[in-house]
């Protein structure tokens, strides 16, 4: 008793006392401040006056020097030189030109910026806008355009967040409609995709246009001296493996679904009654430097949410993914470099006790558990300054249900390929896609793909 | 009650205590080793760049978040030198006291005199060109003299309470900086309008202070490889105007370079230009002044 009544003494002299040491304090640092700035101005002064002695010889022949003004990366580019549009503007653009064995493509390119037909098929032309949004937020979004077959554009949405950009505590969170953080293809866009195409167990998992969806993102940095980062990512559910229940990539206009493609049972409109009807995304990443000269990266990921094959079905989703990387101190524009990435993921499908509207009639499908997975690992060896060679590997596979899905078979997909990049801001990418499919047998597949960037210069992520 | 209070008083000192010495994060080793100069072991300074590593394409790695997310003080080039990289990482640092415009951000080209500024219209047509001016500044020591003074101010505004050692070791570093510079001026003198050509257009400014005549480059436009047209007629101009040295950094490749050089008898010469790139370029002064050792032993 006595010690607590010491203890609270204690505590509250403390607090009166750096009360009052606060208002001093403060005081004192408002006045260092303004002293600090007059300082700095007049040293500005004083190195431009000295430079403006020193440098202002320039030989005979050179280009006249002006006065410089502080830049630096993140300053935003001015649009139009008007002066008060703050913003970093750029445009992607992807096409593809190529030739497969079967006339349907899309029947194994199920992704929305996948190859989508013989010819050509112009996969994506994203704008791009990104800035500081205050001294709080940064802002992005990017609108996607896409030529269906047929000929209708097709306008997408994919990312529009804000991110805090100084909470404390290391904490850092995002809103908006944004890619979930799940694994490391789900949050590529297609122009910084190392194939022409999605990897299938991204497409059958996680969707045509990858796991997106509105909602909010939180993240904290662990102060450990490795990077470790946790994530915690909450969204209304509208995606295949979610509420969806078959690809909504390519609308398939002439023939009408009622039923759905994976567990073949009527869609049941979910509503939103609670959280057990939100998506939740969470996620650890860790990288070491192994040297100066190689990276690895290693996460693990979840999905949680409900799906439509009854009012209260859910769906679980577990990934983990590994990169390495290596490249040489000595490199020339980034060149050479070895990397080495690999995704598994795992879905377990909660169908529920369902009805199978067939030729006018009804069956009735059991409650039972579908189970997939699948993974894909890529190799790229940029070999020569502008040129890299790709392997990928793919295996995916689903267990037996009383629904036979397209979705669901056993998949394996072999594709080398070459990008050569004649700057950062243009490719030009040739693969080839052996694809084997359970019951219908081999494809074959060639691309070719061009790419263009217009405006800022994005920065690479690792 | 005692035992609670030390342990109080020893958890407060070690808090304090951590914030007595400042963790400044450099991009460039240049940048990095003026850093160390000046703050001493009032400073831990980490560097993103390795010296042999191209400033354009440092890899932005994960461990560099963690860097940035303890730093007092981020010390960056400016003019576009970073902008393939950095500003990715600082999207994920969750640090204010690094952003631009705060106190521990050091635009390190803030006043310099800027070379190549483009006065018409530029397009990507003609290659990476930085629309704020060369970025290649450090190589003129008199300019590096601007920088050494802009990251002794950001020090003292986030340490004050070390401003005077930071003066010190700012007064020290400038007149370590003058000694390399007269030293590299009487060992370049004898060469002074000397005909050299450069991989990059990285080397504007040491040409400017010691009387280099640059006429021409192994890239026909900055960032793009060289043709081999390109290659074949810039030997020819180096036969024609007696060039006998083609300058490049540690990063470019020395093939297509020692192409050009054949074909008018010139060599080739890899300089280390950033600190560290040699074993005697210790820190910014030794580097300047090796450097003028290594382009006066090639004029010869």
């Amino acid at each position: 008793m006595k010690y607590i009544r010491i203890v609270v003494l204690a505590a509250a002299l403390l607090a009166v006392r750096s009360a009052r040491a606060d208002e001093t304090l403060g005081a004192l640092k408002q006045q260092l401040q303004l002293l600090q700035q007059q300082i700095q101005q007049l040293q500005q002064k004083v190195a431009e006056l000295e430079s403006a002695q020193t440098v202002s010889t320039p030989a005979a022949g050179t280009a006249a020097t002006t006065p410089a003004k502080a830049w630096s990366p993140s300053d935003p580019i001015t649009v139009g030189k008007a002066g008060a549009a703050y913003m970093n503007v750029s445009l992607v653009a992807d096409t593809v030109f190529g030739w497969s064995t079967t006339p349907d493509v899309q029947r194994i390119q199920g992704a929305h910026h996948d190859p989508s037909q013989r010819g050509f098929t112009l996969q994506g032309v994203e704008l791009a806008l990104d800035g500081a949004v205050d001294p709080y937020f940064k802002g992005l979004a990017t609108v996607a355009l896409v030529l269906e077959p047929g000929g209708t554009t097709a306008t997408e949405l994919e990312e529009a967040w804000l991110q805090t950009t100084s909470l404390p505590w290391n904490l850092q969170v995002k809103a908006g409609q944004m890619y979930a953080n799940f694994g490391r293809h789900n949050l590529l866009h297609n122009h910084s995709w190392n194939f022409v195409d999605q990897p299938i167990v991204i497409t059958r998992l996680l969707g045509g246009d990858g796991l997106r969806n509105p909602g909010a993102q939180f993240s904290w940095l662990a102060p450990l001296p490795f990077f470790t980062e946790l994530s915690l990512g909450v969204f209304n559910s509208d995606q295949s493996s979610f509420l969806g229940g078959h690809e909504h990539a390519h609308g398939h206009e002439e023939e009408e679904h009622h039923h759905s493609d994976l567990h073949g049972g009527e869609p049941v409109g979910r509503t939103l009654r609670g959280p057990q009807d939100l998506l939740f995304v969470p996620r650890l990443a860790m990288s070491f430097d192994l040297s100066d000269t190689q990276t690895i990266l290693l996460g693990a990921s979840a999905a949680v949410g409900p799906n439509n094959s009854g009012p209260n079905a859910g769906t679980q989703i577990i990934g983990a993914d590994f990169y390495w990387k290596w490249r040489p101190v000595n490199a020339q524009k980034g060149f050479p470099f070895v990397s080495w990435q690999t995704e598994f993921l795992f879905r377990r499908y909660e169908a529920a006790e369902r009805v199978h509207p067939h030729d006018d009639e009804e069956h009735i499908l059991p409650s039972e558990t579908l189970q997939d997975w699948g993974l894909y690992s890529q190799l790229l060896w940029g070999f020569k300054r502008g040129w890299v060679a790709g392997l990928r590997g793919e295996y995916v596979t689903g267990n037996d249900a009383t629904f036979e899905s397209d979705l669901r078979i056993d998949r394996t997909r072999v594709s080398p390929n070459l990008t050569f990049y004649p700057t950062e801001f243009s490719k030009i990418r040739l693969q080839y896609n052996y694809d084997h499919i359970q019951q219908w047998g081999d494809e074959h597949s060639v691309w070719l793909q061009f790419e263009f960037l217009l405006g800022a210069h994005a920065a690479h992520k690792f | 009650m005692k035992r609670l209070l030390i342990v109080v008083a020893a958890v407060l000192g070690g808090i304090l205590s951590a914030h007595a010495k400042l963790n400044v994060v450099a991009t460039l080793p240049d940048l990095a080793a003026m850093a160390r100069d000046i703050g001493g072991d009032k400073v831990i300074v980490t560097c993103l760049g390795k010296p042999s590593e191209d400033p354009h394409y440092i890899q932005p790695k994960p461990s560099y978040i963690v860097a940035l997310n303890k730093a007092d003080v981020l010390i960056d080039n400016g003019l576009d030198f970073e902008i393939g990289w950095l500003p990715a990482l600082l999207d994920q640092t969750r640090n204010g006291r690094i952003r631009l415009g705060a106190p521990g951000r050091v635009v390190a080209s803030a006043g310099v005199p800027v070379l190549d500024v483009p006065t018409a219209p530029v397009d990507r047509s003609q290659g990476d060109v930085h629309p704020d001016g060369n970025p290649h500044y450090l190589l003129d020591p008199e300019r590096g003299k601007i920088v050494a003074r802009n990251i002794t101010a950001a020090l003292k505004r986030v340490a004050p309470g070390d401003a005077t050692a930071f003066d010190d070791g700012l007064a020290k570093l400038l007149a370590r900086i003058d000694v390399a510079q007269s030293e590299a001026g009487k060992l370049l003198a004898p060469f002074r309008g000397a005909k050299i050509v450069t991989y990059h257009k990285s080397f504007p400014y040491f040409a400017e202070r010691y009387g280099l005549n640059v006429v021409g480059t192994v890239e026909p436009k900055p960032g793009i490889p060289p043709s081999p047209s390109h290659l074949a007629a810039l030997g020819e101009r180096m036969k024609a105007e007696g060039v006998k040295v083609i300058v490049q950094e540690q990063w470019h490749e020395t093939r297509t370079p020692a192409l050009a050089a054949k074909k008018s008898g010139a060599k080739v010469v890899v300089l280390p230009t950033q600190t560290g790139g040699d074993p005697a370029a210790t820190d910014y002064p030794a580097t300047i002044k090796l450097l003028a050792e290594k382009v006066a032993a090639a004029l010869k």
